[in-house]
Order: C-alpha cells, then structure tokens, then sequence
C-alpha cells in the first residue's frame, strides 16, 4: 500500500545548519501519528520538510506517492501550521479565512458550498459566534482554533498538524480533539510536545532527537522516552532565579 | 440658491469636466481595489516604486515614437505599461528569490526609473517639463480616446482582480499555508504585482506618477481602520476612492487647483479625520450593547 505520507533518508538544513539526519518515515493510511521530541529536535522542520514548504538537502519526500509540486493531490491534505503569519495591514474575518482555506490547486475560487462549510468548521471548534469578526479581535487560543477550523474545512484524508493545541485551555483542549476525531477516516501526524488529551486518538508516535529517529512504535511504548514538556521542567525553575542572584551587589 | 446650481450646471456642461469626472471617478474606484491586496501584503510602497519605473516607460516610448516619426508621446502610455509591467514582476522575482531585501530593491527602482526617465526624455528630444504631465497628473487635458482607453483598461483590471480575489486574498493571509493547500502562491504574486503595474499606468493620468501610490492605498488606510473583513474593507475603498476622485476634482475645479493634488490632499484629510475619530466611536460601540 502506498503510504500517505513518506520520507527516505531526508536531509534538512536551515541556513546552513543542518537539521535533519537521514530522515525515514513512513505514514499508511488511516494511521494516526504523533511526532514527539524536545525544543529544536526537528520536529516542525521534518513537518514543512514533507508539505514542500522546506526544501530537503537530500533525500526524497512523498505525499500519496507523489514529491512535493503540482502532481500531489493537495485537495486531499489539510496543515496546521504552529503559528499564522501576525495581523496584515488589511482585517480578514475568521469566516473569510476558512472559506479561502478551501481553494486546492489551480481553481481560484473556492468550491460550491464552501460558506456554509466554513460556518459548520467554525461552529465544531466553538467560534460559531465570532465567525464575523476579524481574527485580530480575537484572542491567541481563539485564533488557533480558526487554525483547526479552517483545516477541518477542508475534509482531509491527511491531516498534519503542529502543535495545535498550544495556548488553548484544558477545558476546550478536550472538545477539539473530539472535533478532530469526528473528521474520521483520516490519517493524522500531529507534532506535540506530550501526548496529552490526543493520548487515546493517536495509535503510534515516533520521537525526534537531535533531528535523528529515536524511537518509532506504538504510542504507550514510545511516549515515556520523549521529554516531558519542557515548560514544566525542573532547570527551568532555576533558570528563571538565577539572574535574580546575579544582579545583587 | 440658483447661483450654487448654476455653478454645478456650468461645470458639469464643460466636456473635459464630464471626460475628467468618468476618469476620476472609474479610477478612484479601481485603484483601491488594487490597493486592498498591497496593503494586506504589507506592500504598499510597492506602487510608488512602479510608478518611478513607468516614467522611464514614458521616456522610452517618446523615444521611440520619435524614431519611428509619430506624434510626441504617442507611446508613452504603452511604455508606461510595459515598463511597469516588466518591473513589478522583476521587484517580485527578486523579493521571492529572497537574494534581495523587499526594500533594497525597491529602492533600486525608486531611483533607476527616474534618472532613466530623465535621461532619456532629453534623448529623446523632450525635456524634463515634458515628464511633468506624468509626474503629476493631466486630468484637465483628457480626450475622449484617453477616456476610452481608460474605461477598457479599469474594466480590464477590476475583472481579473475580482476572478482571482480569493486566491489573491489567500497567498497573502498566509502563504505558507496558502502553498500546502496547492495554491501557486508565486503565480499569484506575480498575477497581483502585474495588476499593481497597470493600475499605476491608469492613474497616472489622474493623480500623477508621484501620487499614484496615494490613490491605490489612502482609501484602504482610511477603510481598514473601521471594516471587520477584507471584502468590507476592499468594497468601501473603492467607494471612498471613488468619492474622493470626484469631489477632489470639484474642489480643484472651483479653486484652480492642481486635480490630482487636491484628490490626494482630500482623502489625506479624509484619512485624519477618521484616524482622530476612531478611538471615540470604537468607545461609543463598546458601550451600547
């Protein structure tokens, strides 16, 4: 079966510093993947890497067999990126977003229907209300969920995304990864930094050290060799008191 | 009473007035279309850079018109296009490619296209008060062919604008994005810079090539500060263009002012007033639920 998603010995460097070492991955369809691994261990790089948006040093990508460019069938892939670009100098409404997000390829108006699509995405991740206001007005969590919206969208059969869940509270946390499982049939890659509420909707996981494959197997078996969210990492604490220290007399 | 309509009546009876206010008007509409993705694009310098290269267009066309022993600055306006044309999708091949910076390069432009155009003007038996016409604007001498010219190339320019508008809109909301949905962003950029150059030819004979620019982006900076959408925001611009074309031409009319500066001059205070008002009716909102 041809994997959805694949790459073979992949090479990445980011301004001459390479970042990425002889990457091999492959995704089936249907699979549901999480990318695991600390700060700068590559995951968000391998993740670009895969959608063309980062060219490889050397080594092959594939995506439904096809490298990067016109021949892939992008209609059928939706991206979460870990950040959008920060406000332009013109407002855009969250619903505006969404409905673009549904262009594929060379048609450069969205498809029939794609207003009322748009709404539905909006109202599976809880914007129903603010689908008319500028994504400026609104606040950082709320602005990832039109990121998860305007994915949904776009009714993938791949869904990759980047820490998606970043800065959304525990509460909502848990009815967005019921949204994401209702877009079934789907095959997902989701970088994440633990786990956490995507434990029981993500099968295997693979974990990125140092931009080498560390670990690739089922989810329990690879999880407790990821790092534990750097946030909340002991170092961390003194980090912060040390300069406290530093500036006394 | 009947002297103020006698004055409307009188201006709207002179034959250039009726050619500079369809200009005016059309024009003022189409640019800020325009306008709406360079803003968003966080480009809005990008149409006083074209503006510089049209005017070694216009050099070159007079240039060539003369060898070929036409009338004087018959091909102006066809260099103007192709000039500008040519150099907008160079300034976006170059900022794509990304061995330049945005800037440098358009800094480049800025002064390449008018040292160019001032040096061939002379060339090409002109002088430099030949390039004021374009530098600032001719809407007082407008025949009916220019009008008809300019009719075809507005229709031309808000009909593509219009069929490309959401992927226009999308390569410019997120273009990484944008590339992993399939869309050919650097098409589009080019489509979007290539459109730019001819909304510059078109307004040159409105506001001028100096003021070209305002006329594409102070109606967007005048919009965005109270519209909730891109599409709000791009559909009142061309209004607010619009107007502004017209009611400039009005007063330069009455006061023998230069058109071209007075539209400019006029959205500007247009664009202060509403700036200085934001703050209190964005407080009046807030407070009636």
């Amino acid at each position: 079966m041809t994997p959805v998603a694949s790459t073979t010995r992949l090479n990445v460097a980011l301004g001459g510093n390479p970042v990425l070492f002889d990457v091999t991955v492959a995704i089936a369809p249907g699979e549901a993947v999480a990318l695991l691994g600390a700060n700068g261990s590559g995951k968000s790089t391998l993740v670009k890497a895969l959608l063309g948006l980062t060219p490889p040093a050397s080594g092959a990508v594939a995506l439904f067999g096809e490298p990067p460019g016109r021949r892939v069938p992008w209609a059928k892939i939706a991206y979460v990126p870990q950040d959008s670009p920060a406000g332009s100098g013109v407002p855009a409404s969250a619903l505006e977003l969404v409905v673009a997000a549904q262009l594929t390829g060379g048609r450069p108006w969205p498809p029939a229907g794609a207003r009322a699509r748009a709404l539905a995405a909006l109202e599976s991740v809880g914007l129903s209300d603010r689908a008319k206001d500028p994504v400026a007005h609104l606040s950082g969590g709320q602005r990832r969920r039109v990121l998860l919206a305007r994915a949904l969208a776009r009714r993938p059969e791949l869904l990759i995304m980047d820490e998606p869940l970043a800065g959304v509270d525990a509460a909502s946390a848990e009815a967005l990864v019921a949204a994401l499982r209702a877009a079934s049939g789907t095959t997902s890659l989701v970088v994440l930094h633990e786990p956490g509420p995507f434990a029981s909707y993500l099968t295997r996981g693979i974990v990125l050290r140092g931009g080498r494959v560390h670990a690739d197997g089922p989810l329990a078996d690879v999880a407790p060799q990821a790092p534990a969210d750097p946030h909340h990492d002991a170092p961390h604490v003194g980090r912060s008191q040390a300069p406290r220290l530093e500036v006394r007399p | 009473m009947s002297e103020y309509w006698e004055h409307w009546a009188r201006a709207l009876s002179d034959p250039l007035m009726q050619r500079a206010l369809a200009v005016a008007l059309l024009v003022g509409a189409a640019a800020p279309v325009i306008g709406t993705f360079l803003v968003q694009r966080r480009l809005a310098l990008l149409g006083d850079g074209i503006g510089h290269v049209a005017l070694t267009g216009v050099a070159l066309g007079w240039l060539i018109g003369a060898g070929l022993g036409l009338a004087p600055g018959a091909l102006a306006i066809p260099g103007a296009v192709v000039a500008s044309v040519v150099g907008a999708v160079v300034i976006e091949v170059v900022r794509a490619s990304g061995r330049t910076s945005g800037d440098l390069a358009l800094a480049l432009m800025f002064y390449g296209g008018i040292a160019g155009g001032a040096a061939l003007i002379k060339v090409a038996g002109g002088t430099s008060a030949t390039l004021v016409a374009y530098l600032f604007g001719s809407l007082a001498t407008l025949s009916a062919a220019d009008v008809v010219t300019t009719v075809a190339l507005a229709a031309l320019i808000l009909a593509a604008a219009l069929a490309g508008r959401w992927a226009l809109f999308a390569a410019g909301a997120d273009e990484p994005f944008a590339r992993a949905c399939g869309i050919p962003t650097r098409l589009w950029n080019v489509v979007g810079a290539a459109l730019a150059a001819l909304t510059v030819t078109l307004a040159m004979r409105v506001v001028g090539l100096l003021l070209v620019s305002a006329l594409m982006i102070v109606p967007v900076a005048i919009t965005q500060l109270g519209a909730r959408s891109f599409s709000r925001t791009m559909a009142s611009a061309a209004l607010v263009g619009a107007l502004a074309g017209a009611s400039g031409l009005f007063v330069a009319y009455w006061y023998d002012l230069p058109p071209g500066a007075t539209i400019v001059v006029l959205a500007i205070a247009v664009y202060a007033v509403a700036a200085l008002a934001k703050p209190v009716v964005d407080k009046l909102r807030s407070a009636t639920p």
